[in-house]
C-alpha cells in the first residue's frame, strides 16, 4: 500500500507549550485509527474478484485502495464495517465475516 | 521627521485614513449605519490607488469577516468594519477568527439592537460579545479613534498576543461628529508598524493543516491558549502606547483613564464618547470643591481588573454608567467592574449602575451633574437606575 500509513511515533502535546499557535500544524499524519465500532470486515475473495474497481468506487471512507500489484486491498485501520463494497459487488467476491469477540 | 498633517475628519473618516495608513492587503465589508462612510472612503481610497488593496464586495457581514479570516490564514493583513445588527451576523465567524488566532482589526460602530427598530448608539452590540474572545477597545474622539486602528495592528499582530481586536466607536456620536485632528504621515506609521508576519499561515513551501479539529482531549488547552494570550495583551497595550508616544507625541492612559480620581469620594466609570460630556462636569463641580472624578474605561478585553480596583480604593461612592443593560440582572460593564472591586476586596460603600443612552437616548451634562447628585445622596436601595 502507498497510501498514509499511521504515524505511531506521534507523541500527543503534554503541556501547553507543545501545541501550536492557533490552529495551523504540519500536514499529512495520520495518528489515530478509526475503526473501533466495526461489527463485520468486508474480506475480498481474489478469486471471484475481476478488478472491476465498484467497490473502491462507492467505498464511503475511500478505504479500499487499488494501489497495490495483486489488486484491491482494504485498510481496516479505517473501515468501518458499512458493508456497501459487499453489497455493490458484482461479483459477491466480498463478503462480510463477524469480527467475533 | 515629516510634521503630521491637520486635518477635519469624523470619526468614521478618521478610521478609514487610519486604516489606510496601514497599509492593509485585504478589506472586505458589507455597508450599514452608522459603519457607512467607513467603507465607502476605504473605497474610494482602493479605486483612487491611494490605497493598494483588495477590496472585496461580500453580501453579508457572516462573508466580510469570513473572507478577512481567509486573507487573515496566507498571511495578509486585513481589515473589516460593521455594526449592530451585522456584528451579530458575523458572532459565529467572530469565534473562528479568535480560535484561529487571526489577527483581524475591525471597527464597529456601537449601535442599538432591533427590535424596536434604531440606527442610534447604544453599546448593547459589543458588550454582548465580550466572550468571543477579541480585545475590545472603547474610543472617546475621532483621534482617538484613527490612533487605535494604527495600535490595534501592532498589538493584535504581536506574537504573544495574534488575537483579532475590535474598536468601538459611538455610533453617530463618534462616527459621525467632525473634530480637528493630527493625521499621521505614512513615514511614521511604516516606522510604527512594520509589515504583518506570522508562522500562523498557509505557506506552500512548509504545508500544514489549517483550522483543524480538536477533540475533547485538546480542545480547553488551545482556549486556555488563547486566555493566555489575551491576559498578555494588557502588557502589549501599555507598551504599544509608550512606543506610540514617543514616536507620534500622542500619549495614551493604557487600559483605562482616571481624572481626579486619587482624592474623589465620588466616582463615575463610564466608556466610549460619554466620557466627552462626564469630563467638564468634573471640572465644574471640582471648581465648586466637590470631590468627584472619572474613570474612563477603555479595554473592556483584556479587563484592567487591577487598575479599577485601585482607581476607586478610596471612594465613598461609584456609579458605573453605561448604554447596556442584561436583562434580567444589571449592565454587564457594572458585572465586571463589582467582580474586579471584589476580587481585590475594594469595597465602596454605594455602588449604583446607571443604565442610559439605550437606542441613542441622549445623555446631557445637566444629566451627569444629577448622577454626581445621586452619588452623593443617601442609599435608597435601588442598584439598577434607568436615567
Amino acid at each position: 500500500m502507498n497510501y498514509p500509513v499511521r504515524q505511531k511515533s506521534f507523541k500527543p502535546p503534554k503541556v501547553l507549550a507543545d501545541y501550536p499557535v492557533g490552529t495551523a500544524f504540519p500536514a499529512g499524519h495520520l495518528v489515530e485509527t478509526n475503526a473501533s465500532w466495526r461489527s463485520h470486515r468486508p474480506v475480498i475473495d481474489a478469486a471471484k474478484c475481476t478488478n472491476c474497481r465498484i467497490c473502491w468506487l462507492l467505498c464511503p471512507d475511500g478505504v479500499i485502495h487499488n494501489s497495490t500489484p495483486q489488486g484491491l486491498e482494504i485498510d481496516y485501520d479505517y473501515c468501518k464495517g458499512c458493508g456497501i463494497c459487499a453489497k455493490e459487488c458484482r461479483q459477491k467476491a466480498i463478503r462480510m465475516e463477524n469480527e467475533g469477540v | 521627521m515629516i510634521p503630521a498633517q491637520k486635518a477635519f475628519l469624523s470619526g468614521n473618516e478618521a478610521v478609514a485614513a487610519g486604516v489606510r495608513l496601514a497599509r492593509p492587503h485585504v478589506i472586505a465589508a458589507y455597508p450599514i449605519t452608522p459603519q457607512t462612510t467607513v467603507i465607502e472612503r476605504l473605497a474610494e481610497m482602493v479605486e483612487d490607488d491611494s490605497l493598494k488593496a483588495e477590496y472585496l464586495h461580500v453580501e453579508s457581514e457572516h462573508s466580510a469577516l469570513s473572507a478577512c479570516i481567509g486573507a487573515s490564514a496566507v498571511g495578509a493583513r486585513t481589515f473589516t468594519a460593521t455594526s449592530s445588527q451585522g456584528l451579530l451576523y458575523m458572532a459565529e465567524c467572530l469565534h473562528y477568527a479568535s480560535g484561529g488566532r487571526f489577527p483581524v482589526v475591525m471597527m464597529n460602530a456601537n449601535r442599538s439592537l432591533a427590535l424596536p427598530w434604531n440606527i442610534y448608539g447604544d453599546q448593547r452590540d459589543s458588550l454582548s460579545l465580550l466572550d468571543c474572545g477579541w480585545i475590545q477597545v472603547y474610543a472617546e474622539d475621532a483621534q482617538e479613534s484613527l490612533d487605535l486602528i494604527i495600535h490595534g495592528y501592532a498589538i493584535a499582530e504581536d506574537p504573544h498576543v495574534l488575537t483579532p481586536f475590535m474598536i468601538n466607536l459611538d455610533g453617530f456620536l463618534i462616527t459621525h461628529t467632525y473634530e480637528l485632528l493630527n493625521l499621521p504621515t505614512q513615514e511614521d506609521v511604516d516606522v510604527f508598524l512594520p509589515p504583518f508576519r506570522t508562522v500562523n499561515k498557509m505557506d506552500l513551501d512548509h504545508p500544514m493543516s489549517l483550522a483543524f479539529t480538536a477533540g475533547p482531549a485538546y480542545n480547553q488547552s488551545f482556549k486556555q491558549l488563547q486566555h493566555q494570550a489575551m491576559m498578555s495583551a494588557s502588557k502589549v497595550i501599555f507598551e504599544t502606547e509608550e512606543r506610540f508616544g514617543q514616536l507620534f507625541g500622542r500619549h495614551y492612559p493604557g487600559l483605562i483613564e482616571t481624572i481626579h480620581c486619587d482624592d474623589a469620594e465620588f466616582i463615575l466609570v463610564t466608556l466610549g464618547s460619554v466620557a466627552g460630556t462626564v469630563r467638564p462636569v468634573v471640572e465644574k463641580l471640582r471648581s465648586l470643591g466637590e470631590r468627584v472624578g472619572l474613570v474612563r474605561i477603555r479595554y473592556m478585553r483584556p479587563f484592567p481588573d487591577t487598575e479599577i480596583s485601585t482607581a476607586l480604593a478610596g471612594a465613598k461612592s461609584v456609579g458605573v454608567l453605561e448604554k447596556d443593560i442584561s436583562f434580567g440582572y444589571e449592565g454587564t460593564v457594572f458585572t465586571n467592574v463589582n467582580s474586579a472591586l471584589m476580587r481585590a476586596k475594594v469595597l465602596p460603600p454605594r455602588l449604583l449602575n446607571f443604565v442610559g443612552g439605550l437606542g441613542g437616548k441622549d445623555i446631557s451634562a445637566t444629566d451627569i451633574e444629577r448622577l454626581f447628585l445621586r452619588l452623593k445622596s443617601p442609599d435608597d436601595g435601588e442598584t439598577v437606575a434607568f436615567i
